[in-house]
């Protein structure tokens, strides 16, 4: 049995799946990222071999998020994607002909529109991260509420209270406003699902047209009070796959497994030993060479250097991975 | 006197060439770094944009150079520029900065009043040698210009995108160096030879157009090279705005070569018809020009704030729907965060690839008439 890696790695959570050759998905691991990459995307590799128990045998590793590049340095990924593309490939896979992806994830959250399985168009959002994870996040621990229980606790509700959406600041000041005056925490919660929906449609989603089916992914899916938010301004039904946290994932393992097909050439992986047996460090310097004093990072395995970034004028980078680059292309 | 004058791309060696002719010693200042920003950012209004604070960084390093006059263009219209000059002489002197300001006013379509500012700013030369200034100065100017063209066809093709751009970056800083006509010609050829030996690839290339704000586009420190990471994406990058253009169109009064600015100016109607400041309509228009041409996609870049931009983006909705070309907008200031940019920057032409290689096999089946 082949199979393929999917790792996506996020500013809040880090996600990997392993797919075997006819696309089940056989393990998903969703861990809290915590600052530290590196030491989650060692756990979460020795979490799928130790449920699987055997020797593996990965075909391919494909890398997304914005630990992408990290995440090939110690892995070695035959595709490292962006997020958008990762995502729409994931979702035209487990529903075909979908027109509208809502992903809502820790600090980012994107639209991708969708025509006979390309995209069409998309947005991310720019400026305000009021409306994603984070916030939400931020707000449970505020009001002592398990971030799982949040949505519960917005479902229940009968009648959301009106919240500032347009920033994170405003929302917070209103919650706490609103909750002094002795409405019931449901409703004030289920009035923020609103509030941050609201906000979405205006600034990612805005001007976009937004048709059925909708599928609405990322760890914010978890709550389900936003999809029900949803439903309701957007007036039509929104779909949540199961593995709703982990799509980036796939869609990365599925991307490995489209580029491994295709490729004559050996895999990139660097092997189960390379990533578990290796101590790995990072230390950064200031480069001297001139007035940009770019902070170049260096990526160590036991003391061999793997690589470097960080520099603008790639210096530092190609030092390591020129030979490497024209190798690929 | 010891002259200097804020960066602006590649502009710096046509007008180092146009000062050093009116025999004044010149004083660049240093190539724009984390200083300059860290120093502009200190000193400049916070709602200022972009092109603001890197002017301040540029004037203070070329100061504490030696400099001791600064040339700065004015302007005037609904875009902040046409002040900026006054505001940085302003900040300068209550820094107590010992210099003087020159400012450049464009005197649009009369070229006799620019050779006469330009002879009042030089020490004793006759407005012949003004008029030598001026034309090494252009020349050296489209020499670059030839080379940023071919290097933005050649990027794209080349296997080895590193060993391009540093063929690039030695022709530039040769064309810099000499002070003599003949030289520029050899090498401006020689890096065309160079670049064109380069081995090339024979995969698809994407042609995007980059429109927006004059200084953004023409300033890679201030859009973190965009240009160059679409070109190592193998996509053919085209701008709305060249130097050249630039200078022949709103100072020599399209008295030099053959100007597209009214054609341009037409393609933005109907969607826009009114001159909105800065380059909102022409962002329009080449908008609509790239469509026209069969690009692949619009990007759009300008300053967090830029007023003539913002308006030119709500515009390009219906522009993008209309004429049936993908549009992406970014805009830029002081920070750091390269990948959120480089994420979008990658899902787009992502997007425009999976595209056109759709559009590719439908039209293997039924072939369209060649030659387009």
């Amino acid at each position: 049995m082949h199979y393929y890696l999917g790792v996506d790695i996020g500013s809040v959570s880090s996600n990997f799946v392993l797919m075997d050759q006819y696309g089940i998905i056989r393990e998903k691991v969703y861990l809290r990222t915590l600052g530290n990459p590196v030491k989650a995307i060692k756990e979460g590799f020795a979490q799928i071999k130790s449920r699987q128990g055997e020797q593996l045998d990965i075909q391919g590793v494909g890398t997304t998020g914005s630990g992408r590049h990290l995440a090939d340095v110690l892995l070695g990924a035959d595709v490292v994607k962006n997020e958008i593309t990762a995502h729409a490939v994931a979702a035209s896979a487990l529903f075909p002909g979908v027109r509208t992806i809502i992903e809502i994830g820790g600090q980012d959250s994107k639209i991708i529109i969708l025509k006979n399985g390309i995209v069409q168009d998309f947005a991310m959002n720019t400026v305000c991260a009021a409306g994603t994870g984070s916030f939400l996040d931020q707000q449970a621990a505020r009001l002592s509420i398990a971030i799982e229980d949040f949505g519960d606790y917005a479902v229940r509700s009968r009648q959301g209270i009106r919240i500032a959406g347009r920033c994170g600041v405003f929302a917070e000041s209103d919650m706490i406003h609103k909750q002094q005056m002795g409405y019931p925490a449901e409703d004030i919660i289920m009035g923020l699902c609103e509030a941050l929906v609201r906000n979405y449609l205006n600034n990612v989603a805005k001007g976009k047209k937004i048709e059925e089916p909708i599928v609405f992914q990322g760890g914010v899916a978890a709550n389900a009070g936003i999809k029900k938010a949803f439903e309701k301004v957007l007036n039509s039904q929104v779909q949540v796959p199961e593995p709703y946290e982990v799509m980036g994932a796939i869609g990365a393992a599925m991307l490995a497994q489209e580029e491994r097909e295709q490729s004559q050439a050996p895999g990139n992986y660097r092997g189960d030993d390379f990533i578990m047996e290796g101590e790995f460090k990072s230390s950064s310097h200031e480069c001297k060479g001139c007035p940009n004093l770019c902070e170049v990072v260096c990526i160590k395995r036991n003391q061999e250097i793997l690589a470097y970034w960080g520099d603008r004028c790639k210096k530092w980078e190609n030092s390591i991975n020129r030979q490497d680059k024209l190798q690929v292309i | 006197m010891k002259v200097t004058f804020p960066h602006m791309g590649n502009a710096h060696i046509p007008i180092k060439t146009l000062l050093k002719g009116l025999q004044l010693e010149v004083i660049p200042p240093p190539p724009i770094s984390k200083r300059t920003m860290e120093l502009g950012v200190k000193y400049s209004p916070e709602f200022a944009c972009l092109p603001l604070k890197v002017n301040m960084g540029n004037f203070i390093e070329a100061i504490e150079a030696g400099a001791d006059t600064i040339v700065m263009a004015g302007g005037w219209g609904p875009c902040r520029f046409g002040y900026y000059a006054q505001v940085e002489r302003d900040i300068l002197e209550n820094l107590n900065y010992d210099f003087r300001m020159v400012i450049l006013e464009a005197p649009d379509s009369r070229l006799s009043e620019l050779l006469k500012q330009v002879k009042s700013l030089g020490e004793n030369v006759s407005l012949w040698e003004a008029w030598k200034a001026i034309r090494f100065a252009w020349y050296k100017l489209n020499a670059v210009e030839t080379l940023e063209k071919q290097f933005e066809y050649y990027l794209p093709r080349a296997i080895d995108k590193d060993e391009i751009e540093r063929i690039f970056d030695e022709g530039l800083e040769n064309i810099d160096r000499t002070d003599r006509r003949e030289e520029v010609n050899d090498y401006t050829n020689m890096c065309l030879k160079k670049m064109h030996e380069q081995p090339c690839h024979n995969q698809p290339i994407l042609r995007i157009g980059l429109v927006g704000e004059i200084y953004t586009i023409l300033e890679p420190a201030t859009n973190y090279d965009v240009a160059r990471y679409m070109g190592r994406l193998n996509a053919e990058v085209t701008r709305s705005i060249y130097m050249s253009e630039w200078v022949n169109d709103h100072l020599l009064g399209g008295w030099i070569k053959k100007s597209r600015h009214a054609e341009i100016i037409n393609c933005a109607s109907p969607y826009l018809n009114y001159w909105v400041g800065g380059h909102g309509r022409e962002t329009v228009g080449y908008t609509v020009d790239f469509a026209r041409k069969q690009y692949d996609g619009v990007v759009q870049i300008g300053p967090l704030t830029c007023m003539p931009e913002i308006v030119a983006q709500s515009v390009l909705e219906k522009v993008s729907k209309r004429e049936k070309i993908p549009c992406m907008t970014m805009y830029f200031d002081e920070h750091s965060g390269q990948t959120g940019i480089y994420t979008r920057l990658e899902a787009f032409i992502d997007m425009l690839q999976r595209k056109s290689y759709l559009q590719s096999s439908v039209s293997q089946e039924k072939p369209i008439i060649a030659g387009i």
